[in-house]
């Protein structure tokens, strides 16, 4: 039972308290730059945590046997294998979208998240426990990158999976798209937003302050 | 005391991390195995991805035939299909022993390949198929528009183009980037209509018959150049290496004689 909980906090922790996108700001890279439509975001985020949870269990299972000095080569080659297979597969049936992505998908293999997840936990544990915690940081980034897709492609073109949502004011609706969601800025923007929602939520994830300003600038006489 | 273990894979394992063999022998367990998968997967998919990259092909022509002002109705009144011809690359002609169908079979034998000599190569291919698909479109006897399939180096690989020309031989009607590797949001850009809508009606030749056409750096100036793309010099340059090659002596120049000459 206890085993069980554990699993299940293995599970449940990245998605918000442990975020790796908004917590550990780690693979915004993609998050900015796939964001523009849900379609992408979707299509991201699935290969992405495919990608994730396969590399954390083939590099759980042969743990034991990676020598130190090659652990990180290693690691990369089975990563980077398993995104050129996902890439090849998107090619193959889902052209569309394999255009749109572009280089993206391939950069997956220098995702931090990718390298950080088998780097940080996977080494050090059984390939379930490893494939559980890699699934669920491969969720929430998928939570991260649909949300900021889903707002980016509402707000930018007043579509949902390029379906219209809100009738264009070009069309005789009300609504004028705000193309600047469509740029890379306002990925920034929103995952600004998010990171500070999350931080609001849960105090001690904010950082201590680095510098403290000076006192306020007293008016020279 | 247990025996000597002789299975050779339990004998592996057993090996301290740190030693020199099972380093080795790991990491080319790992890449043989990973070399395994990723060309498994190529090999299984690549008729897939062919199929999908040939109606994308297919998809681009007619977007660009119908993209150009009066191509339509022209395409219409000659029955609202092209004519495909391969034709003899050297000689201009239409092959006699080489049809589309037959076609990919023929380039995968080496002699039906010119190797160009560095003085000659100005589109970076090193060599050159001697036959090529072209389409055409006739108007009564002559030619109204033929579009040739280009392909050259550019920044981040092989650029593959299809490139209309009007009757004259000599002014664009438009261009189509079928496939590509540029950086995306700089050299990749040349695959946007609104990068392409600066070539129809730009000459390729001037009145002695040289080609100068060119993608300028910057906007274009003169009927003999499009536009540049910001921060894409090198994509540019091999659009401009490209169209320069396959409109050549080298390329399709001999064609285009004989077009021009009313004799295709």
């Amino acid at each position: 039972m206890a085993n069980r909980s554990e699993m299940w906090r293995t599970l449940s922790d990245p998605l918000i308290r442990q975020n790796p996108v908004t917590l550990q700001i780690l693979g915004i890279c993609s998050a900015l730059a796939v964001t523009t439509t849900l379609a992408t975001a979707v299509t991201m985020s699935i290969s992405l945590t495919v990608v994730l949870t396969l590399s954390a269990g083939l590099v759980s299972t042969i743990r034991r046997h990676i020598p130190d000095t090659i652990r990180l080569i290693v690691q990369i080659v089975i990563v980077a294998s398993l995104v050129i297979v996902i890439d090849q597969v998107l090619q193959a049936y889902f052209a569309e979208i394999s255009r749109a992505l572009s280089v993206y998908v391939g950069l997956i293999t220098t995702n931090c998240l990718v390298l950080g997840r088998t780097e940080a936990y996977a080494r050090h544990n059984a390939p379930l426990p490893a494939m559980v915690d890699a699934f669920g940081n491969g969720l929430g980034y998928s939570l991260i990158l649909i949300l900021l897709g889903g707002l980016r492609e509402l707000f930018g073109k007043g579509e949902l999976f390029g379906r219209e949502v809100l009738p264009l004011a070009d069309a005789g609706g009300w609504f004028t798209p705000l193309s600047l969601m469509l740029l890379a800025p306002s990925a920034f923007f929103l995952l600004g937003l998010l990171v500070w929602v999350v931080r609001s939520f849960y105090p001690e994830q904010a950082e201590a302050p680095e510098h403290t300003p000076p006192l306020g600038a007293e008016p020279a006489e | 005391m247990a025996g000597r273990d002789w299975n050779p894979m339990r004998r592996l394992l057993a090996l301290p991390n740190e030693s020199r063999t099972k380093t080795i022998v790991v990491a080319f367990l790992v890449s043989a195995i990973c070399a395994a998968l990723v060309s498994g997967a190529t090999v299984v998919l690549r008729p897939i991805q062919s199929a999908n990259r040939a109606a994308e092909e297919q998809a681009r022509i007619e977007a660009l035939v119908q993209g150009i002002p009066g191509m339509a109705v022209l395409l219409e009144q000659s029955g609202g299909t092209l004519s495909t011809v391969v034709i003899d690359l050297d000689s201009g002609r239409a092959a006699t022993d080489v049809t589309p169908a037959t076609l990919e079979t023929a380039l995968l034998d080496p002699a039906n390949w010119t190797a160009l000599a560095p003085g000659q190569d100005l589109a970076g291919l090193g060599q050159r198929p001697n036959f090529a698909q072209v389409f055409l479109l006739r108007d009564g006897d002559r030619v109204s528009l033929v579009l040739l399939p280009l392909s050259g180096q550019g920044y981040g690989g092989r650029i593959d183009a299809i490139l209309a020309l009007r009757g004259d031989m000599n002014t664009i009607a438009g261009i189509a980037i079928t496939s590509h590797s540029e950086t995306p949001g700089l050299g990749a850009r040349i695959e946007e209509t609104s990068w392409q809508a600066s070539f129809p009606g730009t000459e390729a030749r001037d009145d002695s018959g040289e080609i100068r056409f060119r993608v300028a750096r910057g906007a274009a100036s003169g009927v003999h150049e499009v536009d540049g793309i910001t921060g894409a010099t090198r994509t540019g340059r091999g659009v401009t290496q490209m169209v320069r090659f396959w409109l050549g002596p080298d390329g399709y120049g001999p064609l285009l004689d004989a077009i021009e000459r009313g004799q295709f």
